[in-house]
């Protein structure tokens, strides 16, 4: 019922439904435009270095002759991939520690919170511009994808505690504290699902945080390691040359905007479908 | 109070203790800043390198521990070591806060102050057209990160220069060091005026955003029908009753990243060449300069801590009923 | 001439809801306009339209006039100059409706400037006046405290004074003692009375509450679904009501003075504005419904005497004088079986000795510290015998919220016994605990808060059928719905679509869902608008008598206490005033405070309303933090002020506990000079001040 009313204002919601068919559309040209162009990601054409976008190299060609359209969809291929699992990864974490420290407040609040406390603190952008250039074996982009959420959480979850706070006084869960039903049960049964806007607002704004967080890193080669590339790679390539060579730039820089403009215009009007008190 | 403060000092700093500490076994494990002496034409011989390295307390022969002990006593008494080339690392970090705080001072409060006017104005005007070019402009803004919108700009700015055949806008470092008085004040504002524009166009949209949020909800709220029903004008019930009343979440965030700015324009000073703490940290990465590293990341925790009890002492400021109870 | 003059107002908000269709009244100098109507009946939006308040979405027309002024579609710059200044207004709910950041002086002074040409001294000073004209103590020192420093009947008071700040013509009330407590209710009517007498204003009653309407309107204006139902003088509308709707009102109402027995509810739920019927709105729940009603709206039509009627039955009823209890049926509740039992030899469920709960202070957001104890619950004792429904009733702050989750959580108390059903909470284990939950089930207050809005009601109510891993659930589940009243179909539907009467049903059979021996309700109804509340009364009245449950009942509302309990225990900061059989204690208070309270709550009896004499107590409860040593109501009681300082000497001293009255059977009252008088029904026999 009531996910039938927030998706009838999702669809009604026009950013939302902007959003919606540029992810559909950004995502089909990552998966399938790349078997539309004549160049392979891996090709490299020793007859057109740094050339201008033409009938045979659509996007034009890199200073090794890589062709930029099939470069830069298989950039956008990863990017997409990493936002959505740090985001998956780093709202489930979220969820799951401020529950439980909001619910079960004592020492499990404090230790919790104080674990949060010092990730904040620590230098995440120095750990991941150290460790992940030294990941190069065939998954290291994995790894990079865990160090990006494990550092992307804290904010959230210091929010779902302080809303589990006030949901654990409101009498639903009483009446299953009453009813003699386990904690963590209740945690997982009233508590989390009704956090669930919070969560999936949150998940889409977190899949546009990483998407940048990834390509800010690769911007000075901290992130996603050569021969892979990724957005954030091709940008800072081609910020390079941009004002001689402004394809290199142009191409995954507007791509990289369209992405997370999308998914933000989603985010936005999934608020909005979500909060009973909009009036949109 | 005093014992409460107290209790939150001493946890802050065992939290950065433990975030320096942390930084600088990570850097002294992984980094290796003999390679800036070993490519050398001529060769340098070891022993040379390892007497240098040893005067800079970053030989790699030296167990890490002992290394880390040395560091760490230095720190306590007030001294962060020596950089790869032997500088202090004391005296680089003073010039490069300095340097920070320069850049980024105006960028972070007209970015705020500019950001909640707008915000509270698109409020106001909710669904109309100004709203949603607000809306639609602060949404676009947003998604374009700021190593991206530094790049247009320069690019830009490049065009428009050759264009005209002068230099109108200066697009990198901080000032020309070869004119002096009146002419060097100006010359810094020129060099000022893109990295500003980079740095408070994301933050105008952000507080925009935030702030048209947090206007809405108390457009609502009883206590502006109050102020109207009085007999206030809409206009006037608006700014006095709901703006400032609203002002208090947008304020807190203001407090806290005017604690962290030191820290967040990496990409902004690299850009532009600005030699302030934010390039320092790729720059010190880049150079395997392991005792800079750890003074930043140092830096970069006191200021979080800083940052988040400034946004505490805030809110109390504002908002009476946190003040009292 | 009057001063306000309403015609045909009407007000659409977007998606053709409309909220008003058609208002119509006027209002005199000094005189008090009553509207009354459930909610959702559209009382407020016209308040609001008449000055100008509404979102800009809402389209409104007709005709509002001040002394002649048309206000409807006057500029800003026009109609600034009479809000606040001809006509001002009071909101219900006097925390959100004051800005938090700044301080109540410079709230009341900001309205005093904005029509009058005074400087900033100035405007406070007459603020720190106005405090004082209502009856703030230390106004000078309150003026500079902020809205959050303030309670709730003190908050009130101070946006009376910012109403009256500029003489104003016309006031317009909307529910302004909803948000309070009896006691405080009392005090702030009275403040509203002052203010009238002071400024000869008229005055716009916007409420719900039947009482309060009966002691201060001259005049009534019954609304439903947007129109208005009945207008008449206050004594027409509650003794000679002409439309069924007004008369079923008057009928559901428990009455504080009433009988005991089953209340008369009216049956359905009021139409949404979006989705009216054809013809009268209220046809689908009037008794006296005929085939003409579904054709054609009446029209509100004077009907002689200054009334006006929007019925066409509503000569029939005046030639044969019906009354509400004719016309609608009152349902027959089967007698409990257990009552032939003497108490003496009946089970006792529940065992309350000298329980305690203490708290600790906390204070400072940024740096919380403990600054002392709040001595929540101090020690109470009170039983409850098998059949029985005990009554635990005061005032908001008075513990009775605490005591029932201390009964709730099966913990060892800090200090004293807890015993339910002969097992000692101090002696339970998880596993005993968990078995005892069966016997113990609550119904909360909020029937929206209370079920958790993303379960079909079907899995809510199966929830605890489940936890104790009960067979054949889907069974239990539609037997339950039908026990409560609802259909076992509905069970796939979420929280969201019911009423708030249906909600609470629907806690009611979750709660039942285990066969319960002991059933905790925590202000079951007070949520519920008055028709719908006589339901949900009827239904736990018939629930207890079919099955044999026993009921810890915690209200504020003394009149729904009196038709529900049959014992009942008056809680004052912490402590037991008065504890006794509902005849006792109501018919013959014996504590200084059961009195007070007794004695505030307004009746909806014009006739009475009019001669009753109130016992009003002065200020506020004192904080449970630091209670008064001795007796706790001293501070407030209208006796100790009466006393010689001996005797006032004993009640500082030595902190009276609950003694047993010596001419009565069951009736306790904690007061060292407890002495028995009536206040309800006689007002003539009762004491001079």
């Amino acid at each position: 019922m009531r996910s039938k009313v927030v998706l009838r204002r999702l669809v009604r919601n026009k950013q939302a439904r902007f959003g919606f068919i540029a992810l559909i559309l950004l995502v089909v040209l990552a998966y399938v435009g790349p078997f539309c162009g004549a160049y392979d990601w891996t090709d490299k054409d020793f007859m057109a270095f740094m050339s201008a976008p033409d009938a045979d190299h659509w996007w034009g060609t890199t200073a090794i002759g890589q062709d930029m359209y099939a470069v830069t969809l298989r950039g956008m291929q990863k990017s997409i991939v990493i936002g959505l699992l740090v985001a998956l990864i780093s709202t489930g974490l979220a969820a799951i520690v401020g529950a439980f420290a909001g619910y079960f407040g004592g020492w499990v609040d404090r230790v919790l919170m104080w674990g949060v406390d010092l990730l904040l603190v620590l230098p995440s952008f120095l750990i991941i511009a150290i460790v992940s250039p030294r990941l190069r074996e065939g998954a290291s982009w994995l790894w990079f994808v865990v160090l990006l959420a494990a550092f992307s959480w804290m904010v959230t979850s210091r929010v779902v505690r302080s809303m589990t706070l006030s949901l654990r006084e409101r009498e639903y869960v009483l009446a299953a504290v009453y009813m003699g039903i386990p904690r963590w049960k209740i945690i997982f049964r009233h508590i989390v699902p009704n956090l669930s806007s919070l969560l999936i607002i949150d998940a889409t704004l977190n899949v546009s945080g990483a998407i940048i967080g990834e390509a800010a890193l690769s911007f000075f080669g901290f992130g996603i390691q050569p021969p892979d590339v990724s957005l954030g790679t091709l940008i800072a390539e081609g910020s390079r040359n941009a004002t001689g060579y402004p394809w290199l730039f142009a191409f995954p820089a507007g791509l990289l905007v369209a992405l997370v403009l999308s998914v933000n215009l989603i985010g936005d009007g999934l608020r909005d479908a979500l909060d009973p008190g909009s009036n949109s | 109070m005093g014992k409460y403060l107290l209790r939150r000092l001493a946890i802050n700093v065992i939290l950065v203790a433990i975030a320096a500490s942390l930084a600088y076994m990570l850097a002294a494990t992984t980094m290796n800043p003999r390679a800036a002496y070993e490519g050398r034409q001529p060769p340098v011989p070891e022993a040379v390198i390892d007497a240098t390295l040893d005067a800079y307390n970053l030989n790699d022969k030296t167990p890490v521990l002992e290394r880390y002990a040395t560091w760490a006593k230095g720190v306590v008494t007030g001294d962060f070591g020596k950089t790869w080339n032997g500088g202090s690392v004391n005296s680089e970090m003073g010039r490069r806060i300095m340097v920070s705080l320069r850049l980024l001072l105006i960028g972070t409060i007209l970015g705020f102050a500019l950001g909640v006017a707008l915000g509270a104005f698109s409020a106001v005007k909710q669904y109309k057209l100004s709203d949603r070019l607000i809306g639609v402009s602060s949404f676009v803004i947003m998604a374009i990160p700021v190593f991206v919108l530094a790049t247009l700009l320069a690019i830009g700015t490049y065009n428009v220069n050759r264009g005209l055949g002068f230099t109108l806008i200066e697009y990198t470092g901080e000032y020309n060091p070869r004119l002096t008085g009146w002419d060097q004040f100006l010359n810094r504002l020129n060099h000022l005026i893109l990295p500003t524009i980079s740095l408070s166009l994301g933050s105008i949209a952000f507080y925009s955003r935030i702030q048209r949020n947090m206007m809405l909800d108390v457009l609502n709220q009883d206590f502006v029908r109050t102020a109207m029903a009085k007999g206030l004008r809409r206009r006037t019930a608006l700014v006095k009753h709901a703006l400032r009343t609203a002002l208090i979440p947008s304020a807190t965030y203001f407090a806290f990243a005017f604690g962290t700015m030191f820290t967040g324009a990496t990409f902004t000073e690299k850009i532009f060449s600005w030699h302030g703490m934010g390039a320092w940290l790729v720059d010190s990465i880049n150079q395997n300069d392991v005792n800079s590293v750890a003074a930043v990341t140092f830096f970069a925790a006191v200021c979080i801590l800083v940052a988040s009890f400034l946004s505490d002492v805030l809110v109390a400021a504002l908002d009476p009923r946190v003040r009292v109870n | 001439m009057s001063i306000l003059e309403v015609k045909d107002l009407t007000v659409t908000f977007p998606g053709g809801i409309e909220a008003v269709r058609g208002v119509s009244y006027e209002v005199e100098r000094g005189e008090v306009l009553g509207i009354v109507g459930e909610s959702g009946s559209g009382k407020s939006v016209t308040s609001l339209a008449v000055m100008g308040l509404l979102p800009k979405n809402a389209a409104v027309s007709g005709s509002v006039k001040l002394h002649g002024q048309e206000l409807l579609g006057l500029r800003e710059e026009e109609l600034v100059k009479v809000r606040g200044k001809a006509i001002s207004m009071i909101f219900q709910d006097p925390l959100s409706a004051f800005t938090p950041v700044y301080t109540i002086g410079d709230q009341i002074a900001e309205a005093v400037r904005v029509h009058q040409k005074v400087g900033k001294d100035k405007a406070i000073k007459r603020a720190v006046e106005l405090l004082d004209l209502v009856g703030i103590p230390n106004p000078d020192l309150r003026a500079k405290a902020f809205p959050h420093e303030f309670s709730g009947g003190m908050r009130q008071r101070a946006m009376i004074a910012m109403a009256i700040a500029n003489d104003p013509d016309l006031l317009i009330c909307d529910e302004p003692t909803t948000a309070l407590d009896v006691t405080i209710q009392a005090q702030v009517l009275e403040v509203l009375k002052t203010a009238q007498q002071e400024t000869g204003a008229g005055i716009v009653m916007i409420t719900h509450d039947l009482g309060v309407i009966a002691g201060m309107a001259d005049r009534v204006l019954v609304m439903y679904a947007g129109r208005p139902v009945e207008q008449a003088p206050v004594d027409d509308i509650y003794y000679r009501p002409r439309m069924p709707y007004t008369m079923g009102l008057l009928a559901s109402v428990p009455r504080i003075d009433g009988e005991e027995g089953a209340l008369v509810p009216i049956e359905g739920n009021p139409p949404s504005p979006a989705a009216l019927p054809p013809g009268c709105p209220f046809a689908p729940r009037c008794p006296m419904k005929v085939d003409m009603c579904d054709e054609e709206e009446p029209a509100l039509v004077p009907f002689g005497g200054g009334r006006h009627v929007a019925c066409i039955r509503a000569h029939e009823i005046e030639h044969k004088g019906l009354t509400g209890a004719d016309v609608f049926p009152v349902p027959v509740i089967p007698p409990s079986e257990v009552v032939n039992v003497p108490r003496a030899e009946r089970a006792t469920v529940l065992e309350l000795d000298g329980m305690k709960r203490h708290y600790p202070l906390m204070k400072g957001a940024i740096m919380k510290r403990r600054v002392g104890t709040v001595y929540a619950v101090d020690g109470i004792s009170f039983d409850i015998a098998e059949g029985e429904t005990l009554a635990l009733v005061g005032e908001s702050g008075c513990g009775k919220t605490t005591t029932l989750q201390q009964i709730m959580q099966l913990e060892p108390p800090q200090d004293g016994r807890v015993v339910v059903l002969g097992k000692d909470s101090a002696t339970l284990d998880k596993a005993a605990r968990k078995a005892l939950r069966r016997d113990l089930q609550i119904v909360f207050q909020d029937p929206m808060a209370a079920l958790d809005p993303r379960m079909p009601i079907g899995d809510i109510i199966a929830e605890p059928l489940r936890a104790h891993g009960k067979k054949d659930v889907a069974a239990k589940v539609a037997e339950l719905l039908q026990l409560v009243g609802l259909a076992p179909e509905h069970a796939e539907r979420y929280p969201q679509q019911f009423s708030g009467g249906q909600r609470q049903r629907i806690g009611i059979a979750r709660a039942l869902a285990l066969e319960p021996k002991l059933l905790v309700l925590d202000e079951p109804v007070s949520a519920l608008d008055v028709s719908i509340q006589a339901g949900v009364i009827n239904l736990l009245e018939e629930l207890k008598n079919r099955l044999g449950l026993s009921y810890l009942f915690v209200a504020h509302d003394l009149a729904v206490v009196r038709h529900l309990a049959d014992r009942v225990a008056v809680m004052y900061l912490g402590r037991i005033a008065e504890i006794g059989t509902v005849a006792n204690v109501y018919d013959r208070p014996a504590h200084p405070y059961t009195q007070a309270l007794l004695s505030a709550i307004p009746l909806p009896d014009p006739e009475m309303e009019r001669t009753r004499k109130r016992i009003l107590l002065e200020g506020d409860l004192p904080s449970p933090a630091n209670p008064p040593s001795g007796c706790r109501f001293r501070t407030r009681c209208p006796k100790f002020a009466r006393l010689n300082e001996a005797e006032r000497q004993r009640c500082v001293d030595e902190e009276p506990s609950v003694v047993q009255q010596a001419n009565a059977v069951d009736h306790g009252a904690a007061c060292h000079y407890a002495e028995e008088i009536e206040v309800i029904t006689a007002s003539d026999n009762q004491e001079e001040e």
